[in-house]
C-alpha cells in the first residue's frame, strides 16, 4: 500500500487515496409461502483516486494484484498528466499513520448473522402473517438483503483506517385486488451493525402495517389535484427534506452550480420552525458509520437551525473545491465509484406540537401517511409520490386517496414548513446519486406544509 | 479480439469450471460472464471535473444439484479460489431452489445467432475525450447568454465482452464497443427561475458521436424553456415526443413480461394474448436487433438468440417476452429476453412503435402545425416513484410546452396523470415520421383527455 502511495506522490500528485473493498451479499425472496430466489454474491476491488491542483482522476479495478493496482494508479496519474518517471516530489509522502481499526470488534459479525435457513424461516413467517392478516391479497412477498463489507482506506496524507460494515434490510409487500380495484403496498425496514436484527424483527407487526394500508387503499379514490396544505407523517415523510433540501446542501451541488443555497450560510432559508440535521452516529440506523469512505469519523452536522442555514455536507473533494470543511460524509456504493458528499441519517428535528394539532390546523388539505420514492432535478425542482394519503376536511382525517405526487421548488417549499410535531422518527432507505446507491435514513416528526402542488387526477 | 488489460478467455474459463465442478460432484452448470474496460470524463466550465476509468469483470454461476434444484452465486473474483467459492456457494444455495419453478438450459442455447453489424470501434482514450467534451461545453455555453453552466455532462467510451457457457457445450461470446455523450444545461434569466434541458447521443465509438447535434439539441431544449408560465389544472389533449412516450411505455413493460404475468404482478393475464389493449392502428415490436440499438446483443443471459418480436399488432396483444422457464410454462419458444438466475428475470430490449398503415386514426395531427391548443410533453421524470405498474396508473412531473396557434410556452412545474390502459386505448393519432432515440423508435403520439396539474 505504502509503495503505491509513494509512487503516486513521487509522480507529483497532491494526494493519492486507495480504497480496498471486500463484500459478501445475500439476497432472499419469498413469494406466497415459498422461497423463490436465493442470490449470494461476493466481490472485491479497489478504487484509486489522485488529486492534482483541485482536479482528480479515479480508476477502479477488480485486479488486486500488485501489477493490477500499479497499472490502475498509473492510469489515474496519466489522466492528470502525471508520469511515474518524473519523480518530481519524492518527499511528499511521509508514510501511513498507525491503523485506525474500526473493524476490530466486528470480525465475527458475518458469522453471527442469521443462516440461510434462519433467514428463510423469518421471511416465510412474514408472508404467512400477511396471508392471515390481509384480505384480497393476490401477491405476498418478503425480501431480505444482508450486505457485509470490509473496507481499508489509505491516503498519502497518512490516513490509514479499516472498518467492517453490516447492513440488513427486510421488506414485505402485497398486491391486493378485488375486481377493478387494486392496491400495491410495500414497507422496508433496515438497520446497520446489528447482526441479530432479523431475529429481532417483529414480522407480525410489519405484516399488520402492510395489510392495513393495502386494505385501506384498495378502494381509495384518486386525489383531486391542486394547490393545498399538506401534513406529512413522521418516519419516511422525511423524504421531503431529503429531496427538497438535503441534496442541495451537498457540496457536489455547489461544485455543479445547481444549488440555490450556495452563498446563503447564515441566512434564513427555511421557516423558523425548521431545524435540520445530518449525522452518521445514531446507533443501528441505516445511514450510520464508524468512518466514511475516506477514513474520516462521522459527525453530527446541524444543517439548518431555526430556519438559518449553518453547514453543508462535505467530503474531501468538496472541501478542496468549495472550502466547506469535511463532515465525515464522503460516501460511495462500492470501489467502482469515487466518494462524494452524501447524506447519512438526515432529519428535521422535533418541534413542540402534537400531530393532532397539525391536522386540526388544516381546513381542506392532504394527509400523507406513507411516501413512495422521489427525486430532485438540476434546478431544485423536487417530487415524491404518496403511497397512502387521506383528505383533511375541517381539521379531521376523512377518506383515503391515492395517486398523489407532490412537486415543488426547494426555495419555495422550505419557508412553508410552518409546524413541526414532537414525534420524530427515522426510516431506512436507499439514495441513488453521483457515487451510486448508499444506505441512508430519512426522518422527521409530523410536519405541516402551508401550500404545495398535489398532482393527481 | 478484446484489446484491453481486462479480458475473458472462454475456453480457459470453461475448462477451469469443468474441473472444479467435477471435483465438487456437480454435473450440470452454466455460467454468464462479463468484463469491461471503460473510461469517462466530466467537465466544469473548462476544467476537467472528474476523469474516471474502470476495469470490471464478474461471473454468475448456476448449478443443478442431485435433486435437480438450482442455485446461483455471483463474484468478481475470477481467481481459482474465487471460482471455487462461487461454485460451492451456488451448490449451497441450490438447497433453497424452488421445486415448482426450475429453470433449464434454453433449447436455443446452441441455435445459430443473428448477424449483428456492429463493428468494434477504436477507443480514443481519456485525454482526447476530455478535449472533445471541453470544446463541446465551451461551444454550448457560447450559444446563448442565459446558459451559465452545463451541470450534468459526460463523455464515455467502453469495450465490453459477454459470455455464456454451459455444461452441455454451449459457448456464446460477443464483444462490443459503445460511447455516449450527454449535455444537460442550466439557464437563468434575472428575476426568473432557473430552467434546464439536455440531450444524449450514443454511438459504437466516441469518434462517431454526433457532438454538434447534441449541443444544438441541448441548447434548443434549454432555451425553449426560458419563457415559462404556470399551467391551469385540467384535462388536455397531449402530444408525447418519441422519447417521452417510450419512457412511459417502458415503465409499464410488465404488461408484456411473462415472468410478471406468472407472478401475478402484470396488468396482463395468462389468457390475455389476442385481447385488444390499444387502438387498432397501434403496433409495438421489441427489436433488440434494430440498427439504431447501439447496445444490441446477439444473445440473452441464457444464450437464447435475440430476435424481433411482435407485442401489439393492430391493437391486439400478440406475444409476451419470455425466458426459458416462462416459455415452457406457456408452451412457446424462449424469445431472447432473459437474464441469468435461480429465478430468471425477463425484460425488453428495444421498443419500436409504429402505426398500422391499413387503419386510419381519423385524425391528421402534426405537432409542428397544429393550431388548436395542446400540451407537448418532452420528458417525464420520477418514473420510479410515480408509476404504479401493477395498477396501471401514473402521476408524473414533466417538462413540456403549452402550444397554442403555433406559439410554444414552457410549462412551469406540472404533473400529468392517467392510466396506461386508457392511454393506449385513447391514442388519437400517431404521426407519420418515426424517430430513433436512445430509448427506441417511435413517432410523436397524441392522446386526448389527460389530467394535468399546474400551479396557475
Amino acid at each position: 500500500m505504502e509503495s503505491l502511495l509513494h509512487r503516486g506522490s513521487a509522480a507529483g500528485a497532491d494526494l493519492v487515496e486507495v480504497f480496498l473493498e471486500r463484500t459478501d451479499h445475500i439476497g432472499l425472496l419469498a413469494e406466497q409461502d415459498r422461497i423463490t430466489s436465493v442470490n449470494p454474491s461476493f466481490a472485491r476491488g479497489a478504487g484509486l483516486r489522485v488529486f492534482r491542483d483541485g482536479r482528480d482522476g479515479f480508476v477502479s479495478t477488480n485486479d488486486l494484484s500488485e501489477v493490477g493496482l500499479q497499472r490502475a494508479l498509473d492510469q489515474a496519474l496519466a489522466m492528470l498528466g502525471l508520469e511515474v518517471q518524473q519523480l518530481s516530489s519524492p518527499a511528499a509522502f511521509e508514510g501511513l499513520k498507525q491503523l485506525t481499526d474500526h473493524g476490530l470488534t466486528k470480525d465475527d459479525w458475518l458469522e453471527r448473522c442469521p443462516s440461510l435457513d434462519q433467514a428463510s424461516q423469518c421471511l416465510l413467517q412474514g408472508t404467512a402473517h400477511l396471508d392471515r392478516l390481509g384480505q384480497h391479497l393476490q401477491v405476498r412477498r418478503g425480501s431480505y438483503a444482508r450486505d457485509w463489507q470490509e473496507v481499508l482506506v489509505a491516503a498519502s496524507d497518512g490516513t490509514f483506517a479499516r472498518d467492517i460494515r453490516l447492513h440488513q434490510s427486510t421488506g414485505l409487500s402485497v398486491l391486493a385486488a378485488d375486481g377493478d380495484h387494486r392496491s400495491s403496498i410495500g414497507r422496508r425496514y433496515g438497520s446497520s451493525d446489528r447482526p441479530d436484527d432479523l431475529r429481532d424483527w417483529d414480522s407480525e407487526a410489519s405484516a399488520a402495517e402492510v395489510c392495513n394500508s393495502a386494505g385501506t387503499m384498495l378502494r381509495a379514490d384518486y386525489v383531486d389535484a391542486g394547490q393545498m396544505p399538506a401534513v406529512l407523517a413522521n418516519r419516511f415523510g422525511g423524504v421531503i427534506f431529503h429531496e427538497a433540501c438535503g441534496h442541495l446542501l451537498e457540496t457536489t451541488q455547489i461544485e455543479r452550480g445547481t444549488t440555490p443555497f450556495a452563498d446563503r450560510v447564515g441566512e434564513l432559508i427555511a421557516h423558523p420552525a425548521v431545524t435540520a440535521i445530518d449525522e452518521g452516529l445514531s446507533g443501528g440506523s441505516f445511514g450510520s458509520l464508524s468512518m466514511d469512505d475516506e477514513g474520516m469519523e462521522p459527525e453530527r452536522t446541524v444543517l439548518i437551525k431555526d430556519g438559518v442555514l449553518q453547514r453543508f455536507i462535505s467530503d474531501r473533494a468538496g472541501e478542496l473545491r468549495t472550502g466547506h470543511k469535511r463532515t465525515g460524509s464522503g460516501r460511495r456504493q462500492s470501489h467502482a465509484f469515487a466518494a462524494a458528499s452524501r447524506m447519512r441519517n438526515t432529519f428535521i428535528d422535533a418541534g413542540s406540537h402534537t400531530p393532532e394539532q397539525l391536522i386540526e390546523s388544516v381546513d381542506q388539505g392532504l394527509y400523507c401517511k406513507a411516501m413512495g420514492g422521489g427525486s430532485v432535478g438540476p434546478t431544485g425542482q423536487f417530487n415524491f409520490s404518496v403511497e397512502e394519503g387521506y383528505l383533511i376536511e375541517n381539521g379531521k382525517l376523512t377518506k383515503p386517496v391515492k395517486g398523489a405526487t407532490l412537486i415543488g421548488d426547494a426555495k419555495e417549499v422550505m419557508p412553508r414548513i410552518s409546524m413541526c410535531a414532537n414525534d420524530l422518527e427515522l426510516a431506512a432507505g436507499f439514495c441513488g446519486s453521483v457515487s451510486g446507491s448508499v444506505f441512508v435514513t430519512v426522518g422527521q416528526p409530523h410536519i405541516k406544509v402551508d401550500s404545495i402542488t398535489v398532482g393527481g387526477r | 479480439m478484446m484489446t484491453s488489460n481486462n479480458s475473458l478467455n472462454a475456453t480457459d474459463l470453461r475448462d477451469r469450471l469443468q474441473t472444479l465442478a467435477s471435483r465438487e460432484g456437480i454435473r450440470r452448470w452454466d455460467l454468464g460472464a462479463a468484463c469491461s474496460d471503460d473510461c469517462s470524463v466530466q467537465v466544469d466550465r473548462g476544467e476537467a471535473k472528474q476523469l474516471k476509468a474502470s476495469q470490471r469483470s464478474s461471473i454468475t454461476v448456476r448449478v443443478w444439484n442431485n435433486d435437480g434444484l438450482v442455485g446461483i452465486t455471483s463474484t468478481t473474483d475470477l481467481s481459482e479460489s474465487g471460482l471455487d467459492q462461487a461454485l460451492v456457494g451456488a451448490h449451497a444455495a441450490s438447497r433453497f431452489g424452488n421445486p415448482e419453478d426450475i429453470p433449464q438450459f434454453s433449447p436455443l442455447a446452441t441455435a445459430p445467432l443473428p448477424e449483428l453489424d456492429r463493428p468494434l470501434q477504436p477507443r480514443q482514450g481519456i485525454l482526447p475525450l476530455l478535449d472533445t467534451l471541453r470544446d463541446a461545453e465551451a461551444d454550448l455555453l457560447g450559444r446563448h447568454f442565459a446558459i451559465q453552466t452545463v451541470p450534468y455532462n459526460g463523455l464515455a467510451e467502453s469495450l465490453s465482452q459477454s459470455l455464456y457457457l454451459n455444461s452441455e457445450g454451449a459457448l456464446r461470446q460477443m464483444e462490443r464497443t459503445q460511447a455516449s455523450l450527454y449535455l444537460y444545461a442550466r439557464a437563468e434569466e434575472t428575476g426568473r427561475k432557473p430552467r434546464s434541458g439536455g440531450a444524449v447521443r450514443m454511438g459504437l465509438g466516441s469518434s462517431e458521436l454526433d457532438v454538434q447535434g447534441c449541443i444544438s439539441e441541448a441548447v434548443a431544449r434549454t432555451v425553449s424553456h426560458l419563457d415559462y408560465r404556470p399551467i391551469e389544472t385540467g384535462s388536455y389533449r397531449v402530444c408525447f415526443t418519441p422519447e417521452a412516450f417510450l419512457s412511459l411505455l417502458g415503465a409499464f413493460s410488465s404488461m408484456f413480461n411473462a415472468r410478471s404475468v406468472l407472478d401475478g404482478v402484470s396488468l396482463s393475464q395468462r389468457d390475455s394474448i389476442g385481447s385488444n389493449v390499444a387502438v387498432p392502428f397501434f403496433n409495438l415490436h421489441d427489436d433488440g436487433l434494430h440498427p439504431g440499438h447501439i447496445s444490441a446483443a446477439a444473445f440473452d443471459g441464457e444464450g437464447t438468440p435475440t430476435r424481433r418480436l411482435s407485442l401489439i399488432e393492430d391493437g391486439s396483444l400478440r406475444n409476451f417476452l419470455h425466458s426459458e422457464a416462462t416459455a415452457r410454462a406457456f408452451g412457446v419458444q424462449p424469445t431472447g429476453h432473459a437474464g441469468l438466475g435461480a429465478k430468471v428475470s425477463v425484460g425488453p430490449d428495444w421498443f419500436v412503435v409504429s402505426s398500422n398503415p391499413q387503419v386510419s386514426s381519423g385524425n391528421s395531427l402534426d405537432h409542428r402545425t397544429e393550431s388548436a391548443p395542446f400540451v407537448l410533453i418532452e420528458d417525464l421524470s420520477a418514473l420510479h416513484a410515480g408509476v404504479k405498474a401493477t395498477q396501471g396508473s401514473f402521476s408524473l412531473p414533466f417538462d413540456g410546452w403549452l402550444v397554442n396557434n403555433g406559439e410554444r410556452v414552457s410549462v412551469e412545474a406540472a404533473t400529468v396523470a392517467g392510466d396506461i390502459r386508457s392511454v393506449l386505448n385513447g391514442i388519437a393519432h400517431l404521426e407519420a415520421d418515426s424517430e430513433v432515440t436512445h430509448r427506441g423508435v417511435s413517432p410523436h403520439v397524441w392522446v386526448d383527455g389527460l389530467s394535468i396539474t399546474g400551479e396557475a
